[in-house]
């Protein structure tokens, strides 16, 4: 064990204390003044300013505390801002959903306590810890998810996601009950000395429970065959909070995917890769093939990202410290084109209702020039065309699946990211070739475009200044893996 | 610094017109067009400068240009021409004003972003004929095919959806495979800089060099492009607007040659000897089967497009003979063919302006209505099939010796295609321009305009200043093509 519980742990632990006794705050402070919109949203984003500042200040190495539940290094740091990113990008892109609605103050909160979690379970260095964090941010995001709760599509996407990440849960903890079973530990710290000493030789009860935790990641990540829940979920869930489900939960998940797979289970490299590999190649085809078939953007979103997560997939199968960087780099570029790409699907209304089929964005060009360039960036940049941001993503988890001899998994990489032009293109087609079909609502709140113009601006000139983000992940890379 | 002027100058242009020109399609449109071609004009001076400072007498790259980019991973922004890619450059930015002028009265609708993807094109592609870095090379590489694309789509004819994607895929599918076979290489030498390239990967083994090879092969062949592969020029060709036709068929064909040369040839000259006989099978079947295809289109756009294909074969065959005068010969058929097939382009774009049919027989007997226009298309038929004193007769003259140097069957089967590219295109001269008028909208046609004379004049005194004088070209790349050919040799004769 690290030690007894002394004040400098509390110390280590701040970002999160300061989320968690704040967001209370918030709770309270909402249910006894039903506020509007705007002060509740620009709290906040300053409430994750300043986790995310103290987060960084905070930060003078690694340490591990609180009986070795809880640890920081610069990778958890470097995930936990992506994390907060995201959550503020999808809160400003937010505004104008919530300004329309009535009861924002609620899905505030949710978020921040979504956040919480997330930002403990990327610090998790338990087995135990890491359950009760996954579950404390999941059952934020099934009440999320239900958010529209007088809508049938989103009560069903609330009920479904709650149903299978139920057994995802279930799968998880099974696994964990093995893994402690055979090895007698929960902590990462002890079961990686484990098998360190063992050499990697384990019994069998072993890898079963870590193939079963494999398979709840896959259910929060979205990889397949473990995906299905996601294109209904993305449909029905109100369109802020898909872009939230499709981006801080992933960073999460995968992050905590990463320590789990280089902490605890890095002398099983060898057995988990196959499993990695597998679910990797499967999510890029499936994700490249299902997608063409969409008629609704979200839908279609929602394929992507699970391509999307497959590249990622094979970054960590790579199972090095490029590997690992290439991930981190991904999930830099994919925040601001997801995150940027559902702002567009806000902007998508008329007549005062949200229109989510890919052809109501017929002829945008000539309609909205501005935001369907915004699209087409961002479209292409998923696609993989140089020199957008989405390109370098999948240059360096395929330069690191090359170094780790994972050609067959690069091939089938670059393979479905043709396929995956298909559809992307199409989007790009329909806006571009096709005759208008009538003009959207003018947009009275001004966060909303300025966060779309951010992540645009992002993904379109990454390539002029890439060495901040890639040297970050580089650091945040070898301090995960030596 | 002038390679990186180059290269910005459009991107300018682009974005000066996305900026400050306003208003409605009209003036707008007409504000667009006085940018893009003063940009253009500007743009094809400044790379003539290029041409004046350049010095033929050396083999190394000049106006060489070093900047750190991609820290970490050793990757640099790298700029810098030889003699072969001198050319290129002067080709794209000639052609460039010429397209921009062809587009004058055609493209009425949204002129403004069809300047702006003119331009940002043209910055894309000078930058894949400058680029000294294997991934800045592939970023302007694939790059273009975004605004590519969009011209097809956007501004392209009746079936241009199918034709944008089938560019699109092929082009990319071919690529993919090559980024793989660069990152190999960059694992293998700890960079991406083309001149390190050739320094290092002449020495991988032969079966590694050999996978490389083919990783290349893809996508350069996919872009000449080779049969059986070249499916999608018609499609694009035909559909795409007339200025972006003249730009596939004069540039964006010569990025694949042009990729033969600085990358397969220097890099992995084993393989490429390996593969010669894979290269002259293709071409051979690409100059005999695309000639007899075209003899049989009705659309005279797709005719040039197939004669694109055969002409793009006589290329390959001179690249791969590996000796001096298959070589030069493929550099002037490759600057040739860019003059003279973007000329054809814009004939049949003139024809199409007044008619809007590209139906051959549709047409008969317009020689009574428009003896101006049939003088410039005689002219520049003739260039396409090679008549002395055109810059064809010279790439194709050379080319054969070239192959009868390396291989007599060879030459042999591409002297046939330059008996079938005459057949085909006389053929097609006869059928539009002579006869009778059977269709009443000929007689109404009227003579080409000051604009058209304007953009077809220089066309002419090019094809007939190479045809007649080819000595300061092959001078200025004479040096650079013998320490290509040194490279080929040095490992073969390794032990």
């Amino acid at each position: 064990m690290m030690g007894d519980i002394t004040s400098s742990s509390f110390v280590v632990m701040l970002p999160e204390i300061y989320l968690c006794i704040t967001a209370m705050f918030l709770l309270i402070y909402g249910v006894y003044r039903k506020s509007e919109a705007y002060p509740f949203m620009w709290l906040a984003v300053i409430v994750l300013a300043f986790t995310a500042y103290m987060a960084l200040c905070r930060h003078t190495g690694d340490a591990t505390v609180m009986n070795g539940m809880f640890t920081v290094s610069a990778f958890t740091l470097f995930a936990k801002l992506m994390v907060i990113g995201a959550a503020v990008l999808v809160l400003l892109l937010s505004s104008e959903w919530l300004s329309v609605r009535g009861r924002p103050f609620e899905f505030v909160v949710l978020i921040l306590f979504a956040v919480l979690g997330m930002l403990l379970m990327i610090s998790a260095n338990d087995l135990l810890s890491f359950y009760m964090a996954l579950e404390m941010s999941s059952l934020a995001l099934y009440v999320l998810a239900s958010f529209n709760r007088d809508n049938a599509k989103s009560s069903e996407a609330g009920l479904k996601y709650f149903v299978l990440g139920a057994l995802a849960s279930g799968m998880l903890l099974f696994g964990m009950s093995l893994v402690y079973g055979f090895a007698g530990t929960t902590g990462f710290d002890e079961l990686s000395k484990l098998f360190t000493d063992t050499e990697g030789a384990v019994s069998k009860g072993v890898v079963i429970g870590m193939v079963l935790i494999i398979i709840g990641f896959c259910f929060k990540l979205s990889a397949v065959p473990f995906h299905m829940w996601t294109p209904d979920v993305y449909e029905g869930a109100p369109t802020p909070v898909t872009a939230f489900f499709a981006t801080a939960p992933k960073i999460a998940a995968i992050a905590l995917f990463a320590r789990v797979l280089f902490g605890p289970f890095a002398e099983l490299h060898d057995q988990w890769q196959q499993v990695v590999v597998a679910a990797s190649i499967l999510s890029m085809l499936t994700g490249a093939l299902a997608a063409i078939m969409q008629t609704n953007i979200k839908r279609l979103l929602a394929y992507s990202s699970i391509g999307h997560v497959g590249f990622m997939l094979m970054a960590l199968a790579a199972g090095s410290q490029a590997g690992v960087q290439a991930m981190l780099i991904y999930i830099g570029v994919y925040i601001f084109m997801s995150a940027g790409m559902f702002g567009c699907v806000l902007l998508m209304k008329r007549g005062g209702h949200a229109v989510e089929e890919i052809k109501d964005l017929s002829g945008l060009a000539q309609t909205h020039p501005a935001l369907a360039l915004a699209i087409a960036v961002f479209m292409f940049s998923m696609a993989g065309i140089p020199p957008l941001a989405g390109f370098f993503g999948k240059f360096y988890v395929i330069m690191a699946a090359v170094q780790a001899n994972l050609l067959f998994l690069a091939l089938v990489g670059v393979l479905a990211s043709v396929i995956g032009c298909f559809y992307y293109l199409k989007v790009v087609k329909i806006m571009y070739f096709d005759e208008p079909a009538g003009d959207f609502d003018k947009v009275a709140a001004r966060m909303l475009p300025a966060g779309i113009l951010v992540s645009a601006a992002f993904t379109f000139f990454f390539f002029l200044l890439p060495s901040p983000l890639i040297e970050q992940a580089k650091i945040a890379a070898s301090a995960l893996v030596h | 610094m002038l390679l990186s002027a180059l290269l910005l100058l459009p991107l300018v242009g682009a974005f000066a017109i996305m900026a400050f020109v306003r208003g409605n399609e009209e003036d707008a449109g007409k504000e667009a067009r006085y940018i893009a071609l003063f940009t253009t004009l500007v743009t094809f001076g400044v790379s003539l400068l290029l041409w004046a400072g350049f010095d033929p007498a050396s083999a190394e790259f000049q106006f060489v240009e070093k900047r750190s980019w991609f820290v970490g991973l050793n990757i640099s922004y790298e700029l810098g021409i030889d003699g072969i890619s001198l050319f290129m450059v002067l080709l794209t930015t000639l052609l460039m004003p010429i397209c921009i002028l062809c587009s004058w009265e055609s493209i009425t609708t949204r002129t403004r972003a069809f300047m702006v993807n003119f331009l940002i094109l043209e910055s894309m592609v000078i930058g894949v004929f400058c680029a000294l870095d294997a991934i800045m090379f592939y970023l302007f590489f694939e790059g273009m095919l975004i605004p590519m694309y969009l011209i097809i789509g956007v501004w392209g004819g009746k079936n241009r959806v199918y034709a944008a994607y089938k560019f699109f895929l092929y082009t990319l599918a071919g690529s993919v495979l090559f980024l793989v076979a660069i990152i190999y290489m960059y694992l293998q030498f700890g960079t991406t800089s083309i001149p390190e390239f050739i320094k290092q990967a002449p020495n991988l083994p032969l079966d590694v060099q050999k996978w490389l090879w083919l990783a290349m092969f893809a996508s350069f062949a996919v872009k000449v492009p080779m049969w059986p592969v070249h499916t999608w020029l018609p499609d694009a060709h035909v559909q795409a607007p007339t200025a972006g036709s003249v730009i596939l068929a004069g540039i964006l064909l010569k990025m694949g040659a042009y990729g033969f040369l600085r990358f397969s040839l220097p890099m992995l000259p084993e393989a490429s000897h390996h593969y010669t006989w894979l290269i002259y099978t293709l071409s051979i079947i690409a100059v005999i089967y695309t000639s007899l295809v075209a003899l049989a289109q009705t659309d005279m756009k797709k005719l040039i497009a197939y004669s694109s294909v055969a002409h793009m074969g006589f290329v390959t065959i001179g690249i791969f003979t590996m000796n001096m005068q298959g070589l030069q010969g493929a550099m002037i058929q490759m600057i040739s063919h860019g003059l003279v097939s973007g000329a054809l382009f814009l004939c049949v774009g003139v024809l199409y302006d007044r008619m809007h049919t590209r139906e051959i027989a549709n047409y008969g007997g317009v020689v009574n209505v428009m003896p101006k226009y049939a003088l410039y298309f005689m002219f520049f038929t003739m260039a396409s099939v090679g008549l002395p004193a055109t810059s064809g007769f010279v790439g194709e003259f050379l080319i054969l010796v070239g192959a009868f140097k390396a291989s007599t069957w060879v030459a042999f089967f591409a002297a046939t295609g330059v008996v079938l590219g005459a057949s085909y295109m006389l053929w097609l001269y006869r059928r539009v321009m002579f006869g009778e008028i059977n269709n009443e909208e000929v007689r109404r046609m009227s003579d080409i305009t000051t604009r058209e004379v304007v953009i077809f004049i220089p066309l002419v005194l090019l094809v007939l200043w190479i045809g007649l004088y080819p000595k300061p070209y092959l001078h200025a790349m004479d040096a650079s093509l013998a320490n290509l050919i040194k490279q080929t040799q040095v490992t073969s004769e390794k032990p």
